[in-house]
């Protein structure tokens, strides 16, 4: 009898949940900006009622089912150039701009105490440089005890934005290094994690470990990360402002549909490796589109500090003039 | 008419499970045809997975996840089987029932663990434990084989200690008799005698140990790596197609139905081994 009241509750329960509403919009995408989007869409909610539903698997599946036609919009790292967006038929637009960080793991190191030059980044990542304390990373840190420990370094298991953005920067220091979604890295030790948290569990446990995370995560974990040597030979610290200095030079073309990787930012004050992320919309559906820039719409004139707050960088007002100008050409405002 | 369409039905699920095996196969099968086309048998031992630019094409080869999971399996069987063995002789044959019960117990609700529980205490607790003590990361195929084995342990021991517990007293009892000691009666009466169970519990724990997907996701280290040492990080075929699946298109995703092919039929014949010796013990 019992039992039967179970079996009822469950099914009345299962009933009850709220079922696939029409008005919802849905996107997938990237995870690289999933803390702020479903920071806007919870405020948008708020604000207006409306619902939009944002589930961050990843920019390769964000690409696929937008394709696909699966969802009303999708999020990718990665840009697409202009002849791909043709042949899919899709409009593209960035977001925010976020930032990736180099986090580690070794005893008595803290938080912004070591510096990365570039040519020992480079070292790093491809296996040049093997223990903690070799020449071209302890060059730069002479007041670092750095131990003479194995540098085991972490990436991701999956093919993602992240690691685009990252390769893109380690292609601008060595030309012979492949971008790619998911490179084969040559490192002496590597060890693979899925997603931004996968990575960040990673360097976390395994000591003399780095790694490359989004900002968002080290906040969240505490992580130390290292200052990174920008293109004009600084040590850079990476906060807010030192991303904000390089997204200022970011240069968007709306008929390449904003189709850029700002990569290794000029500016003495840049934090090097900065990243946007992007929208993309269906061509054909133009009444749902209206309600997707509504939506981003809303966040860039009313939402900055929600991405501030969460450590991605707002795209300065004449970008978003830019966006908005691009909808209307494209009637989707 | 009752009993014709009860009947009717329960032969309707007993067959169904047939098409859905068949439906699988079929399914794996024709998805992985693509890169069973373009890279044959050399998939097996080719050591790259390279995805081509923007996604097309691409060379893809097995070898590294297929070595992964056989290490990483072995592994796991060495550690495992010994201990299963040791704590199945300890509860038919040597330990009280006031102990044997409540240690048997215990070692079932063991095997009802999730795996993702047994993945995650690796990576936190097991995984610093041993980069301490035996080097390397901390996560790689020694991690993911001794995880694996504590996985493994409780549904040998529990199927072990069912087969010992079927000799006939009257056997044992006649051996004491002639003066044999306890530990050539486990030797010479209980081992013989449940054979066949013992071996089917190994082969259905090595089933179970090649398919694991959560924990050794969390340990291996997931990297297209050969190992060279036995703490080195490398991957297996269900951590590759739970990490990759979802990105993958056209030809990688081909290859990854190649793989789950492969994985497919090492499973079904290792399974199929397993039923054979259950069978030969039951007509005995």
């Amino acid at each position: 009898m019992t039992f039967k009241k179970i079996v009822t509750a469950a099914v009345a329960a299962s009933l009850a949940l709220p079922a696939v509403n029409a008005d919802e919009l849905k996107g997938r995408g990237a995870s690289f900006p999933g803390p702020v989007y479903k920071a806007w869409t919870s405020d948008y909610f708020k604000a207006t009622g409306k619902k939009v539903n944002y589930t961050p698997t990843g920019s390769g599946d964000g690409i696929k089912s937008i394709t696909k036609r699966m969802v009303d919009f999708g999020g990718s790292d990665k840009p697409l150039k202009p002849g791909k967006l043709d042949k899919k038929k899709l409009y593209q637009f960035p977001t925010v701009v976020g930032s990736i960080v180099l986090a580690y793991n070794i005893d008595g190191v803290k938080d912004g105490e070591l510096k990365l030059s570039r040519a020992a980044i480079d070292a790093i990542f491809t296996g040049k440089a093997k223990f903690w304390d070799d020449a071209v990373i302890a060059k730069d840190n002479a007041g670092l005890k750095l131990p003479h420990e194995p540098i085991t370094v972490c990436v991701r298991a999956d093919k993602s934005g992240t690691t685009f953005n990252f390769t893109y920067f380690l292609n601008k220091i060595d030309p012979t290094f492949k971008v790619s979604k998911k490179p084969t890295w040559t490192a002496a030790k590597v060890v693979a994690g899925k997603s931004n948290s996968g990575v960040t569990a990673n360097i976390k446990q395994i000591k003399n470990a780095i790694g490359y995370i989004e900002y968002s995560y080290k906040l969240k974990t505490g992580l130390p990360a290292a200052q990174v040597e920008n293109k004009e030979g600084h040590f850079i610290t990476p906060t807010v402002k030192s991303f904000q200095d390089a997204a200022k030079y970011a240069t968007w073309t709306p008929e390449k549909h904003f189709y850029a990787v700002i990569g290794d930012p000029d500016g003495a004050t840049s934090y090097p490796i900065v990243a946007a992320t992007f929208i993309l919309l269906p061509r054909e559906k133009t009444e749902t589109n209206k309600e997707v820039t509504a939506f981003f719409d809303w966040a860039y004139k009313n939402d900055d500090k929600a991405a501030a707050d969460l450590g991605y960088v707002p795209l300065p007002e004449s970008t978003k003039e830019q966006i908005r100008k691009y909808w209307e050409a494209h009637k989707i405002k | 008419m009752g009993g014709k369409l009860f009947r009717n039905f329960s032969f309707l699920s007993a067959t169904l499970s047939f098409f859905i095996l068949v439906g699988i196969f079929a399914v794996l099968f024709t998805y992985a045809q693509d890169a069973m086309h373009t890279f044959g048998l050399d998939f097996l031992f080719n050591e790259q997975w390279e995805p081509g630019e923007d996604d097309e094409g691409g060379i893809f080869g097995g070898y590294i996840p297929i070595v992964g999971t056989l290490l990483s399996t072995v592994i796991a069987m060495v550690i495992a089987v010994p201990i299963a063995m040791g704590i199945a002789i300890f509860l038919t044959e040597i330990a009280s029932v006031k102990v044997a019960k409540p240690v048997s117990i215990s070692i079932e609700l063991l095997a009802a663990i999730p795996s993702i529980i047994y993945g995650m205490w690796g990576l936190f607790y097991f995984a610093p434990i041993v980069q301490k003590t035996v080097g390397g990361n901390g996560v790689g195929l020694l991690t993911a084989g001794i995880v694996l084995a504590i996985m493994i342990i409780p549904f040998m021991a529990a199927i072990t200690r069912d087969s010992m517990n079927t000799t006939p007293p009257v056997l044992k009892e006649s051996a004491y008799a002639m003066g044999a000691t306890k530990f050539d009666v486990i030797k010479d009466v209980v081992m013989p005698y449940s054979k066949g169970g013992i071996i089917g519990s190994v082969i259905l724990a090595l089933g179970r140990a090649l398919g694991e997907t959560m924990a050794v996701a969390f340990l291996i280290g997931s990297v297209m790596h050969l190992p060279k040492h036995i703490t080195d990080p490398t991957t297996s075929i269900p951590v590759l197609l739970a990490n990759n699946f979802a990105e993958a298109e056209d030809l990688e995703l081909s290859s990854m139905y190649y793989l789950a092919l492969i994985l497919f039929v090492v499973s079904f014949v290792v399974i199929s081994l397993a039923k054979f010796y259950f069978f030969g013990r039951k007509q005995r």
